[in-house]
């Protein structure tokens, strides 16, 4: 589904020139869950960013299904991450004046969806997470772990081919992080292609396939079951 | 994307923050409101002085001695240039005259039934009615050979017929004029108020020759008229009489070629004109000062909008990663502004009609809110949030998603 060649980032500061990624060649198959590992600066959260549509690479070569994703414009990209891509951050990224059910909808607005059948796909999602009884809630009024599920039903609400998430769990307790990543193998399970930055072993284990980085390139690419 | 999701999502922003969006709308509340304001009074004093210049008489030029002529002019006629040979040589000579009507004036005490009133009296022709486009409503003008025998008659305005003798019938009643005993014949159709306060229905008619030789008489020579009113037939021949009636009056006045006239004559069209010209100008001016408020009002979107933006750097990188163009951020961004200052243009339009109704009631005067005010203060005030929303929405649209979403 996906495949990235020899791909670089490099960003300017000042005259410097800093080098993100430093040429990763990777293929990434459809149903496969994956955990990007490595510290900070080694260059997982530019190739996530890049493989979500949300920045573009200095060179190489980035294909979505056969589409040439690193030579999209603004609008193309735009399209891309709607219709292809969902997110989830660390911070969650919920709006705080917009209830559980309205945070879930916002996607759908964007691919004009009508107001009828976004309002009932965004509650059955909300079911599908746990969170039947907490439509009308605003973020404030959710817990973390709670939060962190709305926006995962927010992320499948355009029913994307790719589920990135951003250290899905760092910002929520054992107890809670654990749900999540059972609803992320859960997801995995149906099928959906999973790819999770994360610098905890812990996570890393629950995905199938773990990919390291180290100064912008790829140092380990193990594949194998979930370990215990 | 459905346009319509962009317009829901702008108000709610705006909803957000209630006290916030109508404390940045209040400059375009204030600028509006002004702009009405200064519009209908603008417009009330263009219905005002039209009113008070056509209520002389339409179709009229009037003839009046120029008393600005030197004090050689001033010893010889008194003031009083005109004469009756005048008005007999206008109506002869002169093509396309519907009335000539000269008049002597004065101010006089009247008595009757033991009721006083001070008034203005006019010694006029029966051709006075028509120049002035009056009528009589109780009883009849006198005719030209009462005029000419110098009856003494009177046709009294609606005020005076009150004063005097209230509700009930006045004609057929005496009234001592300077001690001098008339009767009233008629009573005035009201013409109501003139502009500036003036009141045309204070006023009553008399014979010209039972004026001069009974009020006025005493102080200027029997044949002198001091305005003579002519009654053009129609618009476009105004101009002509005008010209017509000066030629001949300075080849009666033996005025040679160079000589300054002793006289002058005013077209009420081209007074009209003029004066209107001026208000339109003056109204012009008092709404661009009001708009400037407007202005300031746009500054002052301008600003919050900026503030908005960097608020939520998070929600438009979160928005932008959703699958939000850039182009829908810019529009969510403007249609906010838009609908800012829009809600603004509302309420001081109803603020600035309840002002000038205000003015109308208490202040007298015909202040009105014309049609287009409504149309046009909208229009405005969606020009100064586009305008001034451009900006902001521009910055909001330019932010780099990754960055936006990093901001704290």
């Amino acid at each position: 589904m996906i495949e990235i060649e020899d791909l670089k980032k490099v960003y300017v500061m000042g005259e410097e020139q800093v080098p993100a990624l430093a040429g990763v060649t990777l293929s990434i198959q459809r149903g496969e869950y994956v955990a990007v590992i490595g510290h900070s600066g080694s260059g997982k959260s530019t190739l996530m960013n890049i493989l979500g549509g949300l920045d573009r690479p200095s060179s190489g070569a980035y294909r979505f299904e056969g589409e040439d994703v690193a030579h999209f414009s603004d609008n193309q990209l735009a399209d891309f991450r709607r219709r292809r891509i969902g997110f989830v951050f660390q911070s969650f990224q919920l709006l705080p004046r917009l209830t559980a059910l309205q945070n879930v909808e916002l996607p759908m607005i964007y691919a004009g969806l009508p107001p009828r059948d976004r309002r009932a796909r965004a509650a059955e999602l909300l079911e599908r997470v746990g969170l039947g009884a907490r439509k009308g809630h605003r973020p404030t009024q959710l817990s973390g772990g709670q939060q962190q599920r709305v926006a995962i039903a927010r992320s499948l609400a355009n029913r994307p081919d790719l589920l990135l998430a951003d250290e899905p769990t760092g910002a929520l307790d054992t107890k809670t992080s654990e749900d999540v990543l059972k609803l992320f193998s859960e997801l995995n399970a149906e099928g959906l292609t999973l790819a999770i930055v994360t610098h905890d072993p812990d996570v890393a284990n629950v995905a199938h396939r773990r990919i390291t980085f180290r100064d912008g390139l790829v140092i380990s690419d193990e594949h194998g079951e979930a370990r215990p | 994307m459905n346009p319509f999701e962009l317009v829901r999502f702008a108000f709610g922003a705006i909803i957000a923050h209630p006290m916030r969006s109508v404390l940045t709308s209040l400059g375009v509340v204030i600028g509006v409101a002004a702009v009405v304001i200064m519009t209908s009074i603008g417009l009330g004093a263009q219905t005002q002085v039209t009113n008070a210049i056509s209520g002389l008489g339409s179709n009229l030029i009037i003839v009046m001695p120029n008393f600005q002529r030197g004090p050689v002019a001033q010893a010889a006629g008194g003031g009083f240039s005109l004469r009756d040979s005048d008005v007999e040589a206008i109506q002869k000579q002169v093509q396309n005259v519907a009335a000539v009507a000269p008049t002597v004036r004065g101010q006089v005490q009247l008595a009757s039934d033991g009721a006083n009133w001070n008034t203005r009296i006019e010694g006029v022709t029966p051709d006075y009615l028509e120049a002035r486009d009056l009528s009589v409503t109780q009883g009849r003008m006198f005719d030209e050979r009462e005029a000419r025998q110098g009856r003494k008659v009177l046709v009294v305005g609606a005020t005076v017929a009150r004063e005097l003798w209230g509700d009930s019938d006045p004609v057929g009643r005496r009234v001592r004029v300077r001690a001098v005993p008339f009767e009233v014949i008629g009573v005035l159709e009201s013409k109501g108020q003139a502009g500036f306060g003036q009141d045309q229905d204070d006023v009553v008619l008399a014979p010209l020759s039972a004026v001069r030789s009974r009020i006025t008489g005493r102080r200027s020579r029997g044949d002198a008229v001091q305005t003579i009113y002519v009654k053009a037939v129609s618009d476009s021949t105004l101009d002509q009489v005008q010209e017509e009636v000066t030629n001949l009056l300075r080849d009666q006045h033996k005025i040679r070629q160079g000589e300054d006239d002793d006289f002058q004559t005013q077209n009420m069209a081209s007074i009209l004109e003029a004066s209107q010209t001026a208000i339109k100008t003056f109204t012009l001016l008092l709404a661009a000062v009001a708009g400037v408020s407007l202005v300031v009002g746009g500054v002052g979107i301008m600003n919050i909008m900026l503030v908005a933006v960097t608020e939520r750097t998070r929600e438009i990188g979160l928005r932008m990663a959703l699958g939000a163009k850039r182009s829908d951020v810019l529009i969510q961004f403007a249609l906010e502004s838009v609908a800012l200052s829009l809600v603004g243009g509302l309420i001081g339009l109803g603020i600035g009609a309840l002002g000038a109704f205000g003015i109308a009631k208490l202040g007298n005067w015909p202040a009105a809110v014309p049609a287009w005010a409504g149309p046009l203060a909208l229009g405005f005030s969606v020009a100064v949030g586009l305008v001034f929303g451009a900006y902001p929405s521009w910055r909001a649209a330019r932010l780099d998603p990754i960055e936006a979403l990093r901001r704290e």
